[in-house]
């Protein structure tokens, strides 16, 4: 048929990225039939939809946030067919089970990234560049004065400032986004051999990982029950979302600290009146976007969610065709800087602890 | 530098106020005492003048970084901060092994380099770049492109001072104040006694008023209290002192030769007195817009339309020192008194006494005041007679008393990121009324929304911007906003013909729809009515 051959493999509609041939949606943002998803956090997972296909770690926490539907998991590079497409799933090394989806179609590949990050955290899987026609990516960071510092030196700077409020006796408050930065918090936090505490909210998450049989660190929840004494010169861990409401009252004297690339720029970190920043990113950096982009090996690059006109207009610059396309993604966990109680799980968390 | 550089990231994460007291307090006790000076010129709006231009220092970080000039200005407007922008685009540094220079030999440098040919400035300016880590980059940065707003006020400065030097805040705020030079001053000079005696250009701190927020009944007896016109100009002390005139605004700006008019004083006048008044456009001791005054700031050539157009003159209220005697203490019925004898006897019409209301009840002031606008006045000033001048802003003594802003319901059309704390949000608007069924814009606001309210119209602008130039986003116009503003004037310059003092978003309308904004035409009757 002379209109499938005009048709691209993945179009971009107002549900989201659309496979004509296969008949499924990446990420949508309305309910549709199948659904392929790439990742957990609330923006690119929705509810309502009838069939989801996704990597066996992001099951347990789809089926914690969005409750039970016809899940279907699969493994990195296990192939399933849909209408005589091919999927594949690939480590995007976002968080835990986050995949870039690669489909096939006759000659033609398209990747999906989703959201992703070149460095290797060691518990999300690394990044795994797939060659491609046509490559998806996300933005969030895309500007060249987002560049990371390697997670070790980070991690370095965490533990010293960690180390120094207990050194005062003060309990160290961490801000991070329930599913993904907070276990990277866990590992950084792990060498100092103590429980570590959680808000309800990361808790409900924490559980349900359980599930993928990886390691951490011995946390505890922190319920109206914990005792005071407990936490002072304790190590916290909260969603961004419990910052400045009475729950904090308990861990006086504290010290709070925001981790999330945003704290990058002086401006964003002085705005949210926190004690620290820390810009520890789930996010490629504007090095990792490149680098990513350029092993891809893709004619075509399509930007979704971020700084999506600059990196764009560099790409066709440098020599890639690109062009911006509009999604509803980027209104999750840490895209959105100025979301403070970003997904609904956080929420209804907090309202029901109080 | 690194000790600088180390209280400058202090005071821009620090969340509470005796944090930041402490670490300025420790640096002026510890740093050498050349940099302190400079530390306390810096942070009082004192700088070398710059030795590059902000497009010079763009187009060498460009050159260091590999990226084109459109991704730099997409960067500075994302982070809304030139210093910090460099500081994050360059590559890592070469060569961290330098020995460390000290703050002052920087400045010092910087000022050496001024008329150096722009070959010896950048590589000046590359060397010590790559030398340096992000933070000292960025605090660099600030050296070479002035104005150190970051996080600490000069009122914090003086008390950190006043603590280390144990001499009471008010003698610091005065002997820091006015025409000294960070580059020949020393650290022990400036803050001697003897550096207000030696200065004679030397202003004293000003005395600011708190707004009047209950009635003024509750203030007391109306015969303990003194009103005037809260004048709409730019507040100034006219000082005579040693045969020499010399004025500055409040903003600590030597502005002597900006208005020649005052010139005409100098033998009027007797010497060792200081004037505290307002600098306003007058003719014949009545009082001109705001707007016309705006004519003559910023200009340094004034041509004689200019002069006979936008005559400036001096409205005094209070006298701070005569005979060469700081009389601040003297309760403020005695000063004036002195005071207005010295006008009286100068008889010119560029000195004018800011007339005292009389009154004998609270409620015949509260009908005066209703006539502010006719008077072009922003209000009124309540004073008790009884009081000394104090140091800053203190309540208790001195209450303005504003009248009511003028408002207008307008939808917000373009945004932009903001500066600063504001960076990487859209927070500056540009908001337009209706003319017909067009949309003509006719102000911009920055401030009036609480951080919530911003971070929702910032979603609204992400979600909803249409087209994008260069860093303004147009929106679909949707929210409607109104907008409180001072007062309004004719103006060429914008396309609905008006220019607002002092717009700023007084209330979020989200029962409104965007069709039930006000239009061009109520504007133009606002500027009728109010526009004199």
């Amino acid at each position: 048929m002379p209109k499938a051959n005009t048709t691209p493999l993945i179009s971009f509609t107002n549900r989201g990225l659309y496979c004509s041939a296969g008949d499924f949606y990446i990420d949508p943002w309305r309910p549709v039939d199948k659904a392929v998803i790439t990742h957990a956090h609330s923006d690119h997972a929705k509810n309502g939809n009838k069939q989801y296909l996704c990597h066996h770690f992001t099951k347990p926490l789809l089926e914690a946030r969005l409750g039970n539907n016809h899940y279907q998991s699969i493994g990195w590079n296990e192939v399933v067919r849909i209408n005589g497409v091919s999927i594949s799933l690939h480590p995007a090394g976002h968080m835990i089970g986050s995949s870039q989806i690669r489909v096939s179609h006759q000659d033609e590949v398209w990747v999906v990234s989703g959201d992703y990050k070149t460095e290797n955290d060691g518990i999300s899987g690394a990044f795994e560049p797939i060659r491609c026609n046509t490559f998806i990516t996300e933005s969030t960071f895309g500007l060249p004065i987002y560049n990371w510092l390697p997670q070790h030196d980070m991690y370095t700077q965490i533990q010293q400032w960690v180390q120094n409020n207990k050194a005062k006796k003060t309990t160290s408050i961490l801000f991070a986004y329930s599913l993904g930065k907070a276990q990277r918090l866990l590992q950084a936090l792990a060498m100092f051999n103590e429980p570590i505490y959680l808000h309800g909210a990361i808790w409900n998450m924490q559980m349900a990982l359980a599930a993928t049989g990886i390691a951490f660190p011995q946390v505890e929840r922190i319920t109206p029950e914990t005792l005071r004494e407990k936490l002072k010169g304790a190590i916290v861990i909260a969603p961004p979302g419990a910052e400045g409401t009475s729950w904090m009252k308990k861990m006086e004297p504290y010290s709070t600290a925001v981790c999330s690339g945003w704290m990058q720029v002086r401006g964003n970190a002085r705005r949210r009146n926190t004690d620290m920043g820390f810009a520890l990113s789930d996010h490629a950096d504007w090095k990792g976007l490149l680098a990513a982009i350029t092993s891809t090996g893709a004619e075509k690059v399509f930007v979704t969610h971020g700084f999506q006109s600059a990196l764009s207009r560099y790409l066709n610059e440098q020599g890639i065709w690109s062009a911006e396309v509009k999604t509803a993604y980027g209104n999750g966990e840490e895209e959105n800087e100025n979301a403070n109680s970003a997904t609904d799980a956080i929420n209804t968390t907090i309202t029901t602890q109080q | 530098m690194q000790q600088f550089s180390l209280l400058v990231h202090t005071l821009g994460t620090a969340t509470k106020t005796n944090e930041k007291l402490e670490a300025l307090a420790t640096y002026f006790t510890t740093a050498p005492t050349k940099d302190k000076v400079w530390v306390i010129a810096l942070f009082s709006g004192r700088r070398p003048k710059r030795m590059a231009s902000s497009g010079v220092l763009q187009q060498w970080c460009c050159a260091l970084a590999s990226i084109p000039d459109w991704l730099f200005l997409e960067c500075y407007h994302t982070a809304g901060d030139l210093a910090e922008t460099i500081a994050l685009l360059l590559p890592p540094p070469t060569n961290t092994t330098h020995t460390h220079k000290h703050l002052h030999e920087y400045l010092e440098q910087i000022i050496d380099l001024q008329k150096a040919d722009e070959a010896a400035k950048q590589a000046f300016v590359t060397q010590c770049w790559l030398q340096m880590n992000t933070d000292e980059r960025f605090v660099f940065n600030k050296l070479l492109t002035g104005g150190f707003r970051i996080g600490v006020s000069q009122k914090m400065m003086v008390n950190a001072l006043a603590k280390t030097m144990q001499i009471p805040a008010s003698a610091i705020a005065h002997r820091i104040s006015g025409n000294w030079n960070p580059a020949t001053t020393t650290y022990e000079n400036l803050l001697s006694a003897e550096s207000v005696t030696t200065d004679f250009s030397k202003p004293y701190p000003f005395y600011l008023a708190y707004a009047l927020e209950q009635t003024p009944e509750t203030l007391g007896s109306p015969e303990e209290w003194q009103a005037e016109w809260k004048w709409d100009g730019i507040r100034g002390q006219l000082i005579k002192r040693n045969n020499e005139l010399f004025v500055w605004s409040r903003g600590e700006e030597l502005m002597t030769d900006k208005f020649p008019e005052y010139q005409a004083l100098l033998d009027k006048l007797p010497n060792g007195i200081v004037l505290d008044g307002e600098i306003i456009p007058a003719i014949n001791g009545k009082p001109l817009p705001f707007a016309i005054l705006q004519t003559r700031i910023g200009r340094k050539n004034i041509s004689k339309k200019q002069l006979q157009d936008a005559p400036i003159a001096f409205f005094a209220y209070d006298l701070l020192e005569h005979e060469a005697q700081d009389i601040r203490h003297l309760p403020l019925a005695q000063r004036r008194l002195l005071m207005e004898n010295i006008i009286a006897n100068a008889q010119h019409p560029t000195l004018q006494i800011s007339p005292v209301i009389p009154f004998t009840n609270w409620q015949s002031l509260v009908q005066t005041r209703t006539q502010s606008r006719a008077m072009l006045a922003e209000g009124l000033m309540l004073k008790r007679k009884s009081a000394p001048y104090q140091v800053g802003r203190k309540v208790g003594d001195w209450w303005k008393w504003k009248i009511d802003a003028l408002t207008i319901d307008a939808v917000l059309i373009y945004a932009q990121k903001g500066h600063g704390r504001r960076s990487n949000l859209y927070t500056d608007y540009t908001f337009a009324v209706k003319d017909g069924d067009k949309l003509v814009s006719f102000t911009k606001a920055y401030s009036g929304l609480t951080d919530k309210e911003f971070n929702e119209v910032d979603a609204f602008v992400k979600r909803n911007a249409i087209e994008k130039f260069g860093p303004v986003r147009t929106v679909k116009p949707e929210l409607v906003f109104e907008i409180a503003f001072e007062g309004i004037a004719a103006s060429n310059r914008h396309k609905s013909g008006v220019a607002l003092r002092f717009p700023r978003m007084h209330r979020w309308r989200k029962d409104k729809k965007a069709d039930e904004i006000n239009t061009l035409q109520d504007l133009k009757n606002l500027l009728l009515t109010y526009g004199k």
